[in-house]
């Protein structure tokens, strides 16, 4: 593995490799002042000494831990850096966590230093600073609205940098002499996984882990060292450690920061990345932006759209089924590239794309279909952070769409009697921080037991079907998976969220949530008038519409596992409620007790529902809703 | 010594009196509210102070100097930036043209100098978009920065008018009614840029506010006025202490 990094084996080094060969080019940018600022690998490096020596100076030990918190900036990256040129280990907490959840991560990890980006994320921490005992010193960078903060643990950036300078001075050597001390098998990062039940769990993850996950998806995925990256997923998930940390490392490529998370997308066409990995959301808005934005477009646009995307289609189905297109669809491809591909990709910023992945969670055929059709060939990642994020992917020549593709080089898979998905490479974690238990049922002869079920077809592509624990039955047997139906009923534009029931039950039933800005737009042209989410769900007319999605998806089902009622929910399932995680998965055991209401009307005879209920705001502030909510019953066994 | 000096300050339309012998001072770095109910005269007296209106008697003192013959115009070149309680933006221009607006009595340049761009217009140009940009970070508007003003929500519009006071760079901020018609998440984004603005770049703020909860936090200092005289001035305990404020607010009987 280090021959091909030059013999560097922890970040650190990387790091110090990467400013003596590529020097003056840019390692990290950041849009700020509405202006992309570059620092170099050079710089990086410098900023990363200051820092990993200020805090040696206020007590950081080898093998400490170091939390950060905040949103995609260097100063996350160049924190994380110091802390690992320290011999520590850096501990990512998502940004948007709620209280509970950022001080039980504090506390667990062991952390005695915190960097916080700013007055936000340092509210939280000194907040709850007396139930912190183990925290010694809470670091910032962003001094806005700081000034007049008086509390004896909070230091700014700039001051433990200038410690880090002044130890500089009095022994010169340190920095490099820390860093070499770094080993492969070093702790590097504790992933803490946001955890579908009970308390998160930290994943701990060697430098070597990393990196040969690294190396390994770059044999079957190549990035080049001029390549453009843009990081906005939270770099606390290891989909983004892995790849604006590890890879760029490796690689040298240069990380992209946007100027404020909602100016993400916008920033992306203008950097117009080589390289982009995101959770399916992401390319599911890509795609729905697009035709929300067609249908709003002049004529002679929407005509040409109309015209040529059945041409990318067709191409793209040839192409994925034959492995080559004949003459006369390239040809005509290739006008239809000139006239709608090209510039839709252009205001999308895909136009320089090499490598586009999505994973995390599975991605609709029809989006799938869709990016292929423009020419950004999309492929599916699939992995758990106990690997280091990534087993498989799919091979350039062989994209399917309902599996997750081959084993990257150096890893196996296999399937195990009860059918659950194993796999094995230098790449599986050290064990999850302090929770033996949690490791022992993770691990067993260096097999990771992913907790999904699944099968490997017999060209050897994997295809997952569901948490293990997931595949529910009814009450006469039949076995089904939820979440394989609802992902398929989010694949309609209209739907954002499902919730798919039916364990121990007579017959299927579905909670949905409508995607208000979809559906909006459709109420609109059907001259509707809505005012709020809860009137817009009641309307009979989208009950209709969502009534035709779901009769689709129950034609792709067997009979006996058909949806039979469904409710179009008044409140979109949110993170805050905790009725999704924080990488927006359901939690379905919380949706089934708090809905349980409407969940025994969907069981009864009722059509109506009458609902009166507080929600809370993210600040704390509750509100009343009362509403009706009708169901709505499908036909038994047919569509 | 008094950044702002208000002496003495009468203002009649007609047979109305709008303000009569109002007096009181804002000092340098504090935040001042000035309520009252309906009708008081909140309103006029800022526009004596912005010299929107002029008054029949009294003086407007800003920094040492007697500012209450002066124009608009002259009184923000010293340093007095304003915000109205019905949005006053370009609506069909950009924000950023906006806030280019706000830097216009910083602008040397004339018609010529400007249409020919090379040389101070060019520099003038940069360093006004630089100070723009600061402000659009302050005020974490840079999702919008290109959008056309009348496509934004209302309580957006109101953030956009704040930054193209503040690209006045004023020394007195003056802000009618910032809180008006916004939820309550809109409103505590507002209190804190309030806040920021005070604390981080030492702008002192008089503004008008009915909001009572946000007056009472945010200010240092609130002058009551009823009928257009001044019945109260101090402290927000001391004014909410006030019998005469508790009459003027929920009249004789229920304060009785």
């Amino acid at each position: 593995m280090t021959d091909a990094l030059g013999g560097a084996d922890t970040f650190p080094k990387l790091l110090a490799r990467n400013a003596e060969r590529l020097g003056e080019r840019a390692a990290l940018r950041e849009k700020d002042l509405g202006i992309w600022r570059e620092t170099s690998w050079r710089a990086c490096q410098e900023r990363v000494r200051d820092l990993s020596l200020g805090l040696v100076s206020l007590g950081l030990e080898r093998g400490g831990k170091v939390a950060i918190i905040g949103d995609n900036r260097p100063e996350w990256v160049i924190a994380e850096l110091a802390a690992q040129a320290a011999g520590a280990a850096s501990v990512g907490i998502y940004q948007d966590s709620n209280l509970t959840e950022v001080g039980f991560v504090i506390d667990h990890c062991d952390a005695r230093f915190v960097v916080a980006e700013d007055q936000e994320q340092v509210d939280k921490i000194l907040g709850m600073i007396d139930q912190l005992p183990k925290v010694a010193y809470v670091i910032y960078s962003d001094p806005r609205g700081l000034r007049r903060y008086r509390h004896e643990k909070l230091l700014s950036f700039s001051e433990v940098e200038a410690r880090g300078r002044a130890l500089a001075k009095e022994k010169p050597g340190l920095y490099d002499e820390n860093v070499a001390r770094g080993a492969g098998g070093d702790l590097a990062i504790i992933c803490y996984t946001s955890g579908t039940t009970g308390q998160p769990k930290g994943a701990m993850l060697s430098f070597r882990n990393l990196l040969t996950m690294a190396l390994s998806l770059h044999q079957v995925d190549p990035r080049r060292s001029g390549d453009e990256f843009v990081s906005f997923l939270p770099l606390a998930w290891i989909g983004e450690q892995m790849m604006s940390v590890a890879t760029a490392l490796a690689i040298g490529f240069t990380v992209n920061f946007p100027e404020e998370p909602e100016t993400a997308l916008h920033d992306i066409r203008e950097v117009g990345p080589h390289v982009l990995f995101a959770p399916p959301r992401i390319w599911e808005g890509l795609s729905s932006t697009v035709q929300v934005k067609i249908m709003d477009t002049t004529p002679f646009k929407r005509f040409l759209y109309q015209r040529l995307m059945p041409v990318g289609y067709k191409a793209a189905d040839l192409r994925l089924k034959h492995g080559r297109v004949p003459f006369l669809w390239r040809a005509l491809y290739l006008l239809a590239d000139l006239l709608l591909f090209r510039p839709l990709k252009d205001r999308l910023g895909l136009l320089q794309l090499r490598s586009g992945t999505t994973g995390g969670a599975a991605l609709g055929p029809d989006v799938f279909r869709f990016f292929h059709a423009m020419g950004v060939r999309l492929k599916q990642i699939y992995g758990q952070t106990e690997i280091s994020g990534i087993s498989c992917i799919h091979p350039d020549d062989a994209i399917k769409f309902h599996t997750v593709g081959k084993p990257i080089p150096g890893t196996e898979v296999s399937i195990s009697q009860s059918g659950e998905i194993l796999s094995r490479s230098p790449s599986v974690f050290l064990g999850y921080y302090k929770n033996e238990q949690a490791t022992r049922e993770a691990l067993s002869d260096g097999w990771l037991h992913s907790g999904d079920a699944g099968y490997l077809e017999e060209d050897g592509q994997l295809v997952v079907i569901d948490r293990l624990k997931d595949v529910l039955r009814l009450a006469d047997g039949t076995q089904f998976s939820p979440q394989y139906i609802e992902n398929r009923l989010k694949f309609s534009p209209y739907v954002k969220e499902a919730v798919v029931m039916g364990q121990d039950r007579p017959y299927l039933t579905a909670l949905l949530c409508i995607d208000s800005a979809v559906v909006g737009k459709w109420a609109e042209k059907q001259k509707i008038s809505y005012t709020t989410y809860t009137d817009l769900s009641a309307k009979p007319q989208v009950y209709d519409l969502l009534q035709k999605e779901i009769n689709r998806v129950n034609e792709t089902l067997p009979s006996a596992a058909r949806i039979r009622k469904f409710v179009l929910l008044y409140k979109e399932l949110d993170a805050d409620d905790e009725e999704l995680t924080r990488t927006r998965k359901v939690r379905r055991g919380f949706v089934e007790e708090r809905y349980r209401g409407i969940i025994s009307a969907l069981y009864g005879d009722q059509e109506r529902i009458a609902i009166d209920t507080t929600i809370r705001f993210q600040d704390g502030k509750t509100a009343r809703i009362q509403a009706n909510l009708s169901v709505r019953r499908l036909e038994a066994g047919g569509a | 010594m008094a950044l702002l000096q208000i002496a003495h300050l009468s203002l009649r339309f007609g047979g109305v009196t709008a303000l009569q012998d109002v007096s009181f001072a804002v000092e340098p770095g504090a935040i001042s509210a000035i309520i009252g109910p309906n009708g008081a005269g909140k309103t006029s007296l800022l526009n004596c102070i912005s010299g929107v209106y002029r008054p029949q008697k009294g003086t407007v003192g800003f920094d040492g100097a007697d500012v209450t013959q002066l124009r608009p115009a002259a009184r923000t070149r010293l340093g007095i930036a304003r915000t109205f309680q019905n949005i006053a933006l370009f609506k069909g221009m950009t924000v950023l043209d906006n806030l280019l607006i706000g830097r216009h009595c910083h602008q040397k340049t004339g018609v010529l100098g400007g249409g020919l761009y090379y040389g101070l217009g060019e520099r003038e140009e940069i360093r006004d978009r630089a100070r723009i940009e600061e402000i659009i970070d302050f005020l974490e508007i840079e999702a919008v920065r290109k959008q056309v003003v009348h496509t934004l929500a209302y309580g957006l519009q109101k953030r956009v008018e704040l930054a193209r006071a503040l690209a006045l760079e004023p020394r007195l901020l003056l802000l009618d009614e910032p809180m008006a018609g916004m939820n309550a998440e809109e409103k505590e984004d507002m209190a804190r840029f309030i806040l920021d603005i005070n604390e981080e770049r030492g702008t002192t703020i008089l503004m008008i506010e009915h909001d009572m909860g946000v007056v009472m936090d945010l200010s240092h200092r609130v002058v009551v006025l009823n009928f257009g005289q001044k019945i109260a001035d101090g402290t927000p305990e001391e004014v909410q202490g006030s019998r005469e404020v508790q009459l003027a607010y929920l009249g004789g009987e229920a304060a009785a």
